[in-house]
């Protein structure tokens, strides 16, 4: 397992003034790493920029200021590397099922015979639970469907590094499950390295090493990163069961409900960019409780 | 159960052609009355009967030649009498010609269009200015620089095509959705797999509904174009048969030029079909 296997350091991205308007910065001087097979969360408010910045480390936007690095060389455009799951359906509307997901097997493994790119979509296909509708066209399926050949055409190519971009976001809570355990099960067979974003922080939990929050935007930040100390064979029928499941839960959500707000008012001063708060809450109760007394301190004097 | 929307259309369809026959059936009858007021003699002189017929032809004298026509589509009797088959076929086979040259640089050009925005500037106050021109006002230029008549109206015909398929293709081409050429990006997909892969299906309708207007305007302009530079061809035909008098063969090739038109207009609606795709 190779530590910071993706680096960011530094990334800022800034939209410039349109007719007169202040230019905007979405985020600013944001750092963080990823290490080989980890599974990291983003958490953050509509708009705090966290398409944006799953955009530029898929190489499809620019930063306007910062670097990103992968396996130790910069990430300067698009790879097959990173496989990504993007927020709406992008599924091309004149190809099946199959075909969409042919396209980027034979994008990613151009000398494959025709047989063996269709028996591993196929594979990928069942994977995802859409077994019969291999050949329905996009218009034909439900969202949730859509979504999970999307699924399904990011997993295809085996990348190094999942982006996924809210993935599961339009499917009903049975689907969403099983989909959820299968890529527990990737990973875990895989050690694949995955970049999500999520609004549930239990599906956070369910999946993640580790979870950047990030304040409301504009100039959003990461406000702290949260280790997820649960075990990591957790499986979604006995995670609750844990306690500190609800130490985590209820952390997560009080920063949704109300911290994130508040922090994103917070000046520098002892904040530093590069070393953002890193909590590891649930193994003592007694310490984390204190840490996260502390995080909050400043936060409420200047509110 | 009632009968079926088609099944009505078609019966209100028929009922209408029924009324149109029968108007013009009426329109055309010999009118017994004035021929009385004239003195038999000069009747006899001017034709014949004691009836003056209307110089229109009846719906039978039309249907005759329909059947006759179109019995023997195909015969060749010199310059001025050929079958109607053999004028349509010169009439198709310029609008086919003039039609594929347009494709062949309307078509990459409008990618090249769609996907440079500076090309797209540049090239526009070209496009605007030409655009409206009358495809017919560069016949005469064409006969001067080509000096062969047939060529000239391909070449007219290749004008007037050209305009909609470039426009069509470029805006089809600036708007396929950034979405499925982000995915194109990550996959690493190379540029000509992209074009043709891509881009091609996502503007094909876009495209087609072009070349389908531009279809349906090289067949409007042939006829006029046939009817200056003559020789052969339907629009020659008619001008012939003007010239004859004969309105007869008048109407008759209106048919024609209008079934043409539709079976033209009609491929392309399939072809549309067989590209097109819902989001
Ligand atoms: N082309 C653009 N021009 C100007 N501002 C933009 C542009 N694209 C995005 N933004 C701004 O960037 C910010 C971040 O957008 P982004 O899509 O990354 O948000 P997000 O965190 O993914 O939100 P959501 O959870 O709703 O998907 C938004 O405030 C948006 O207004
Ligand atoms: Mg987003």
């Amino acid at each position: 397992m190779q530590a910071n296997f993706l680096k960011v350091e530094g990334l800022s991205r800034v939209y410039p003034s349109v007719r007169g308007q202040a230019p905007l910065t979405v985020f600013d001087n944001v750092h963080f790493s990823i290490d080989q097979g980890e599974f990291v969360c983003i958490i953050g408010h509509s708009g705090c920029g966290k398409s944006t910045i799953l955009n530029v480390l898929a190489g499809l936007d620019e930063p306007s200021a910062g670097l990103v690095f992968m396996d130790g060389r910069e990430v300067s455009g698009p790879s097959l590397d990173r496989g990504v799951v993007f927020q709406g359906h992008t599924l091309m509307p004149w190809l099946s099922v199959m075909k969409n997901i042919a396209f980027a097997v034979k994008s990613r493994w151009p000398d494959w015979s025709r047989i063996k790119v269709s028996a591993h979509c196929q594979q990928f296909i069942d994977l995802v639970g859409l077994t019969g509708s291999e050949h329905k066209k996009p218009s034909e399926l439900s969202g949730g469907m859509k979504q999970r050949v999307g699924i399904a055409r990011a997993f295809a190519i085996q990348p190094k590094m999942l982006l996924l971009d809210e993935p599961f976001g339009a499917l009903d809570a049975l689907t969403r499950g099983v989909i959820q355990d299968e890529l527990l099960k990737i990973c875990a067979a895989t050690a694949q390295t995955v970049f999500m974003i999520t609004h549930d922080v239990d599906e956070a939990i369910l999946l993640s090493d580790k979870i950047i929050l990030m304040t409301n935007g504009p100039r959003a930040r990461i406000a702290e990163i949260v280790r997820n100390t649960l075990p990591r064979d957790r499986s979604r029928s006995d995670i609750h069961k844990d306690p500190q499941y609800y130490r985590i839960r209820n952390h997560l959500v009080d920063f949704l409900v109300s911290r994130s707000r508040r922090m994103a008012d917070v000046s520098a001063g002892e904040y530093d960019p590069r070393h953002p708060p890193e909590i590891t809450l649930g193994l003592v109760e007694v310490v984390a409780t204190e840490a996260v007394a502390t995080i909050k301190q400043p936060a409420l004097h200047l509110v | 159960m009632r009968p079926s929307l088609n099944l009505r259309a078609a019966l209100v369809s028929l009922l209408l052609l029924g009324v149109l026959l029968l108007g013009w059936y009426v329109a055309t009858l010999p009118q017994a009355s004035k021929a009385v007021n004239v003195d038999p003699e000069y009747a006899a002189l001017m034709g014949g009967g004691a009836v003056k017929k209307s110089g229109m032809p009846t719906p039978a004298e039309v249907g005759h030649t329909l059947i006759d026509k179109l019995a023997h589509p195909f015969y060749d009797h010199g310059p001025n009498d050929k079958g109607i088959g053999i004028q349509l076929a010169y009439s198709l086979a310029r609008v086919l010609g003039g039609f594929a040259l347009a494709a062949l640089v309307a078509i990459p050009l409008g990618f090249v269009v769609g996907m440079s925005p500076i090309m797209q500037r540049a090239l526009n106050p070209y496009i605007q200015l030409l655009k409206p021109i009358s495809p017919l006002a560069w016949m005469p230029l064409a006969l001067y620089t080509i000096k062969d008549s047939s060529a000239s109206a391909i070449f007219v015909i290749f004008i007037c095509s050209l305009w909609p398929m470039l426009i069509n293709t470029a805006y089809g081409v600036a708007a396929v959705k950034r979405d499925w050429l982000n995915v194109a990006k990550t996959l690493e997909v190379s540029p000509l797999r992209k074009a043709f892969q891509v881009i091609l299906p996502a503007a094909a309708p876009t495209i087609l509904t072009g070349m389908r207007i531009s279809m349906g305007i090289a067949w409007l302009v042939i006829v006029a174009a046939e009817m200056l530079v003559g020789g052969t061809g339907i629009g020659y035909f008619v001008w012939n048969e003007w010239n004859n008098l004969s309105l007869t063969n008048v109407i008759f090739a209106i048919l024609m030029i209008g079934v043409v038109g539709m079976l033209l207009d009609a491929l392309f609606a399939w072809m549309l079909r067989l590209v097109a795709y819902n989001e």
